[in-house]
């Protein structure tokens, strides 16, 4: 559209508009500016907390294997911005006492809604893998160690396909009875879209209250925005994601993962939703990390903002 | 002309599993949504559109699908009507300072040539689509008034446009204020006359497309393949890729008329033909290379 030169980018008011939305420099990390207020809707959370994923799910599916000391200045570049909450490593051992041994302040137990991706995934089904984590989160509590407990396929899964929303209500149910104090319903394969994300959540919002719960949107077909955009404003408040994108979707080679952090907080800048995150430098941890496994950002602001 | 096709794998995991969900449990969503396919001309912009008129008359003409035709002035307008062209589209702007940067003239000048073209064009019975740029924010002038938009897309609707069309230019915009430019809009036109054009510049297209959907927008604009980067932004994305939203759409339960398969197809073809891999998530989840 246009025959405008890429000159464009030096003018200033170019740059003013991208620094409102991308909360560049000097605002307050997470400060709602006068302006944003009126432009905040109705129908949406006024704080959205963001549990970034990046270092854990993320590397865990990158191809290339990311030495120590890089991992841990990743995740000290990540401090730095605002975030709440950073999964930062796995423990994969149903004996959970190495995590506490090594300092953990919470555990996180993966179950599934699928019968084949619990069998292929950790060898056991379902009702077997929910005994199992009844052990690890009364233990935990015991020791007043928090645990979230997460739900594969919540809209799908790559053996069994369709999933019914049922299955996922049970599930969750089973977990947030148990003692986990969030539940975050993945769409592991990213097949979701707007019309399924809701009616999962209607059904499984029946059965737990929407603060316990989260969405953990893959972006392998494009939806994650569209579908975390929903459960938003549906009155969840919790999203997880990916700082650029880490981690590819094991099922479909190629294919993205994790919907982008960077894109994410974007929205809800642009929202007039408060997230506490400064934007600009999760994108330098993200510029930091993707130089470090060498790959090109799968975020779009990032790549938007970062151009040659 | 050499066809090149690589058989794509039929096995598509989220296309198998795709269930429609009924339209009724988003709250109030369009039926049917018009997808208007701007990869031939937007997405390949940068390429030279020089061979126009050997490109309108050698392709197939199908009954039921339209060909518009980019005229930015009146010359551009005869020349498209001599090469057998039955739409023609025209360019406006919420902006003046794009307005003058991009065709010289103010807004209001502007306007006035495009009423030249839209006078000749309803003596020949042919169909203008408007557009207008900048709706969500302006390269050169940061923030967009939405009653600038509104103020713009009535003019070229009361001048004869059949459907206008309002494109996020830099993508830049966020559901939020694709709310407010619409409740603007909707005001001075009637919903079954508007298009949304959104850029995916920054991620944000398709939860913008959706928020307009559910303002009762029915027609979308996209790029298959997602052709056509930003010019403002080096590296970065433009259009939305054609096969994302019908994935969404039809997740939705949205009628659109379109095969994604043989979209997919079509996308795999012009990607090889121009050596670039392909900005649809879709295509890249669903192809094994």
């Amino acid at each position: 559209m246009g025959n405008v030169p890429c000159a464009v980018k030096q003018c200033l008011s170019y740059q003013q508009l991208l620094r409102e939305h991308l909360w560049i420099g000097d605002s307050v990390a997470g400060a709602l500016e006068p302006a944003q207020e009126s432009a905040q809707l109705s129908g949406f959370p006024e704080y959205v907390k963001i549990v970034e994923v990046g270092p854990r799910d993320g590397l865990q599916n990158e191809k290339v294997i990311v030495p120590t000391d890089i991992k841990i200045e990743f995740i000290n570049q990540l401090s730095q911005t605002g975030l709440s909450v950073i999964e930062v490593t796995s423990f994969v051992s149903s004996r959970w006492i190495p995590q506490v041994a090594a300092g953990a302040t919470e555990v996180s137990v993966f179950g599934a809604a699928s019968e084949s991706f619990s069998k292929k995934n950790i060898n056991c089904s379902i009702e077997e893998s929910m005994k199992k984590f009844e052990e690890v989160v009364k233990s935990a509590r015991h020791m007043n160690i928090p645990a979230r407990g997460y739900v594969s396929c919540a809209l799908g899964c790559p053996y069994e396909g369709n999933i019914t929303i049922q299955k996922v209500t049970e599930v969750s149910k089973r977990l947030y009875g148990m003692g986990c104090y969030e539940i975050s319903l993945g769409d592991t394969i990213g097949v979701g879209t707007p019309g399924s994300m809701k009616k999962m959540l209607e059904s499984v919002m029946k059965e737990i209250p929407p603060r316990a719960l989260a969405v953990h949107c893959h972006d392998t077909y494009g939806q994650a925005l569209a579908n975390i955009l929903t459960a938003l404003q549906m009155g969840i408040n919790v999203v997880d994601s990916a700082v650029s994108g880490l981690g590819g979707c094991p099922y479909a080679k190629g294919a993205s993962g994790n919907v982008a952090t960077e894109d994410l907080i974007y929205m809800l800048n642009g929202l007039g939703v408060n997230t506490g995150v400064n934007l600009y430098k999760v994108m330098e941890a993200g510029d930091f990390i993707c130089k470090a496994v060498n790959k090109t950002t799968n975020s779009k602001v990032a790549q938007a903002s970062f151009s040659a | 002309m050499a066809t090149v096709r690589k058989a794509l794998p039929r096995r598509l995991v989220g296309l198998a599993t795709l269930r429609a969900v009924s339209t009724s449990s988003v709250g109030t969503l369009p039926k049917r949504v018009k997808i208007v396919e701007v990869g031939p001309r937007d997405g390949l912009q940068n390429e030279k559109m020089a061979d126009h008129a050997e490109v309108l008359k050698g392709i197939q003409k199908f009954p039921g699908i339209n060909y518009p035709v980019l005229t930015p002035n009146f010359k551009g307008f005869q020349a498209a009507v001599a090469a057998g062209a039955k739409e023609v589209a025209i360019f406006g702007a919420a902006s003046e300072l794009f307005t003058k940067k991009n065709i010289n003239c103010s807004i209001d000048e502007s306007l006035q040539r495009f009423d030249e073209i839209l006078k000749a064009a309803r003596a020949a019975s042919i169909s203008v689509r408007g557009y207008v740029s900048c709706v969500l924010g302006c390269p050169y002038e940061g923030k967009i008034s939405p009653a600038k938009v509104a103020e713009v897309t009535k003019k070229l609707y009361s001048m004869g446009c059949y459907e206008i069309s309002l494109g996020d230019t830099i993508g830049v915009g966020t559901p939020g204020a694709m709310k407010d430019m619409l409740s603007a809009v909707l005001h001075e036109v009637p919903v079954t006359a508007l298009a949304v054009h959104c850029h995916d510049t920054y991620g944000q297209a398709l939860a913008n497309n959706l928020t307009a959907l559910q303002m009762g927008v029915s027609v979308v604009d996209s790029s298959v393949a997602g052709l056509g980067g930003c010019p403002y932004a080096q590296g970065a994305s433009g259009n939305l890729a054609t096969e994302d939203l019908v994935y969404m759409l039809t997740g939705l339960g949205i009628q659109t008329g379109v095969n994604l398969q043989k979209l997919l197809e079509a996308g795999a073809f012009i990607c090889q033909a121009l050596n670039r891999r392909t900005n649809s998530k879709v295509a890249q989840a669903t192809c094994k290379l």
